[in-house]
């Protein structure tokens, strides 16, 4: 008989795990995360952060080329609007990510893999539910297999 | 007299225009053609695939292939000149890049198939005949080329030596990108034969360019009348200057139209559409996510503006497909 708990081991094992590449910006979003540390909150392990100085800096290649090598989803977290340490990095940021999601679309790529989240230095709590809310919501979505290129051209040469 | 050496030239998905490119070159050509010897070219003279076949391997100096690779025959061919030659050269967008077929990748396989062979207005096909690998008929077997998925640059099918860029390359990029094939002094392996800096550094325009520019609305080049002199970019048109390579000399905006970034990236950018992207929106007015919106709204078609000629080339390289069984078999 199928096990019916979620979390018994088999149902864990086989449940889908996104992986996800999160930019947090070093002044704002990457201290939360330093302070859900510290506070020993506990959220979802699927995130593979990697820090940057300013959100401004995710340059939208950035993103692509998660997308592409294997990431179910990328988050990005900087400073509220009016807040950003470097005046007016975070409001290039959400217009590049506006853009990026219509992009995006017309590529095939569900608009809830891609997500800017505001927030700040002491906004541990958001971080938590921001991370899981993602991971949530990609799991739902599924795993992103792109066109696995290696397989499907077998001769094709690496770059 | 010594042998001169051997060039062959081949097209695969292209439109012909970087043949018409090589003949650009004018008085120039004779040079060429005294310097070398033309081994294959299909659009100009009457050797065939077996005389290729016939060669020793290495023996053509160099083959400069344009267009993209989409069938099974262009595969084949490609693989077979790389073989025979010591430098492969990719000639003109299509075969650097992707170039404009390589926009198919927005599609599949079948929808391009429903498209072209029955829904077009101008096609006439009750019983639905679409192209086939093998078609057996009074027992003789013909067969076609098989058509993949996804359309291809010449990188992502053999090892490229050197691209040529442009859509089509200028005879000054042609010009020179031969005169540093034959000057003996070969630049590394993978280069791009033209000036590694973005098209705005040799812009006529450049110096209208405004230290601070903002955008409050895309404009398309029909919708206004252009200013001859001024920066397009400060104009509100869509021109992919700031992410495209030098060497053309800026024809398009001589003639008044905005870049579209046929000669693709400078070296250090690995996405074209994702470069021009990031500059562009972060040009975009406002601070308000729907004022920002309202502005992006004017920019109709991201991924055929960004894209135009690098799609096969870019991070994602296609649309997503849905069914990911079979990509890799032609049909």
């Amino acid at each position: 008989m199928p096990d019916a708990n979620p979390n018994s081991s088999q149902a864990l094992s086989q449940r889908f795990e996104p992986r996800i590449v999160a930019f947090f910006c070093n002044w704002c979003t990457y201290l939360a995360a330093d302070l859900a540390g510290t506070s020993r909150m506990k959220y979802a392990p699927n995130v593979r952060v990697v820090r940057v100085m300013c959100s401004g800096r995710v340059d939208p290649q950035f993103v692509l080329d998660a997308l592409a090598h294997g990431a179910d989803g990328v988050l990005i977290g900087g400073c509220h609007p009016g807040d950003c340490h470097y005046q007016e990095g975070n409001y290039k940021a959400l217009r590049r990510y506006r853009l990026l999601r219509r992009m995006l679309q017309d590529l095939g790529i569900e608009e809830d893999r891609v997500r800017l989240e505001w927030i700040s230095a002491s906004e541990a709590d958001r971080l938590r539910n921001a991370v899981n809310d993602m991971v949530e919501r990609v799991r739902n979505l599924g795993p992103l297999r792109l066109e696995p290129t290696e397989e499907v051209f077998p001769e094709e040469v690496t770059v | 007299m010594p042998e001169k050496p051997k060039v062959a030239f081949y097209w695969c998905a292209s439109c012909g225009g970087c043949e018409e490119a090589v003949v650009d070159l004018a008085e120039a050509i004779l040079d060429v053609v005294a310097a070398v010897d033309i081994v294959f070219w299909p659009v100009a003279l009457d050797f065939k695939r077996k005389d290729v076949e016939a060669m020793p391997d290495g023996s053509i100096l160099a083959t400069f292939v344009n267009g993209a690779v989409r069938t099974t025959e262009q595969e084949d061919m490609v693989h077979l000149l790389r073989r025979k030659s010591k430098l492969l050269l990719a000639f003109g967008s299509c075969s650097h890049l992707g170039g404009i077929p390589g926009l198919a990748n927005l599609f599949d396989r079948d929808s391009i198939f429903q498209t072209a062979y029955r829904d077009s207005p101008s096609t006439v096909n009750p019983e639905g005949v679409v192209p086939r690998m093998q078609f057996r008929d009074n027992g003789h077997t013909v067969g076609l080329p098989g058509f993949y998925q996804t359309v291809r640059a010449l990188n992502q099918v053999v090892e490229v030596d050197y691209y040529i860029p442009g859509c089509a390359p200028t005879p000054r990029i042609v010009r020179t990108a031969l005169q540093t094939l034959l000057g003996g002094d070969l630049p590394p392996k993978g280069t791009v034969l033209a000036p590694d800096q973005a098209l705005c550094d040799e812009c006529p325009r450049k110096d209208t360019k405004p230290e601070q520019l903002s955008i409050s609305e895309f404009k398309r080049p029909h919708q206004v009348l252009i200013d001859e002199e001024k920066c397009l970019l400060a104009q509100g048109l869509l021109c992919m200057g700031p992410a495209t390579r030098a060497g053309c000399e800026a024809p398009c905006i001589r003639g008044n139209m905005p870049c579209t970034g046929c000669c693709g990236p400078t070296s250090r950018v690995k996405d074209q559409g994702a470069k021009i992207l990031s500059s562009l929106a972060s040009l975009v007015e406002g601070k308000q996510e729907d004022e920002i919106d309202r502005i992006l709204d004017t920019i109709p078609d991201p991924v055929g503006s960004f894209y135009r000629y690098s799609l096969p080339a870019s991070l994602l390289r296609r649309k997503k497909l849905n069914n990911v069984s079979n990509v890799s078999t032609p049909r």
